[in-house]
């Protein structure tokens, strides 16, 4: 199948992001999704699972997002799929969360 | 350059501590083993891995054959190969020919052997400009490559990947394997730079 992750000679991308001396992870919230991912994919679901699931992000999104961002959905997607996390569960925590930090 | 989202930093950061909560809870992953893998690629693996491969191939001859024959088993030889470096083909930077490596379709990188890649080659600009023109995306890496040099572009997958063999600089011939690794950085060895001798500048008192 072909998707918004087809990229190869698509025009109108602009300068390369080059950042000098970047760290690993720019936030602790990546290196989360990247730590959970790794580990949810080696005992759950093959790695490449993963790669279609970022596949299919709606192309709007997919283009709109940022790397560790398409992780995230493509993460969740998984979970779900997989009867690991629903998204309902995933709301609720968020809300439960929310309502402790304020 | 910031990434760009479309949901703040803090809701995201919100959304990634909820699932976290969930999973822990749930004996999905453990909290434990989440801090290992960060801590891994945050400071164990990385691009000095690659660099010794480099030094072996410039101070061992038959090694380097080996290498660019079967690039698995001859990393395999040194115990390298590991996770999203399974199958590794090696490409070799000559007077005559430049490689790049790239992954259009998503960000495929040996990692055990570079560590994490960098966003540039995550970024969608390089994903689809590296292949159609790759001599404008080195020039934004202060790479300049003569038009009589061939580039070669290698488009990774998810069942193999390249790393590049750069060019061993000149006047480095009774230098040691360690000396020479020091040398060799990822982008070298992605082919979005050369290897170069350490500057050595007189310095002035300003």
């Amino acid at each position: 199948m072909n998707g918004p992750h087809d990229l190869g000679g698509m025009h109108g991308l602009g300068p390369v992001p080059i950042e000098e001396d970047e760290p690993v992870f720019h936030s602790e919230w990546e290196a989360k999704v990247f730590a959970m991912s790794f580990a949810t994919f080696i005992n759950y679901f093959p790695v490449d699972e993963t790669r279609h699931a970022a596949e299919r992000i709606p192309p709007g999104e997919y283009l709109s997002s940022s790397y560790y961002e398409r992780w995230l959905y493509a993460l969740e997607l998984l979970l779900a799929e997989h009867k690991l996390i629903s998204p309902d569960e995933i709301e609720s925590r968020i809300a439960e969360l929310a309502q402790a930090e304020s | 350059m910031t990434s760009h989202h479309h949901r703040p930093e803090s809701e995201i950061a919100l959304r990634v501590k909820a699932i976290e909560s969930l999973l822990v809870e749930k004996g999905i992953v453990d909290p434990a083993a989440l801090d290992a893998i960060i801590d891994n690629y945050e400071h164990k693996v990385g691009p000095h891995i690659g660099a010794q491969i480099v030094a072996k191939a410039w101070v061992d001859p038959e090694f380097k054959q080996r290498l660019l024959a079967d690039g698995t088993g001859a990393i395999s030889e040194l115990g390298l190969t590991g996770f999203s470096s399974e199958h590794m083909v090696v490409v070799e930077n000559t007077p005559e020919v430049h490689n790049l490596i790239v992954c259009t379709l998503c960000s495929c990188y040996p990692w055990a052997i570079l560590g994490l890649p960098p966003t540039w080659y995550k970024s969608f600009a390089y994903r689809s400009r590296a292949v159609i023109e790759p001599r404008k995306v080195l020039q934004e890496f202060g790479l300049e490559i003569p038009e009589d040099v061939e580039v070669r572009i290698w488009d990774s997958n998810a069942d193999l990947r390249y790393l590049v063999l750069p060019q061993r600089p000149v006047g480095t011939d009774d230098w040691s394997e360690d000396d020479l690794a020091a040398l060799v950085t990822r982008n070298a060895m992605i082919g979005t730079a050369t290897v170069q001798l350490p500057n050595q500048p007189i310095s002035l008192v300003a």
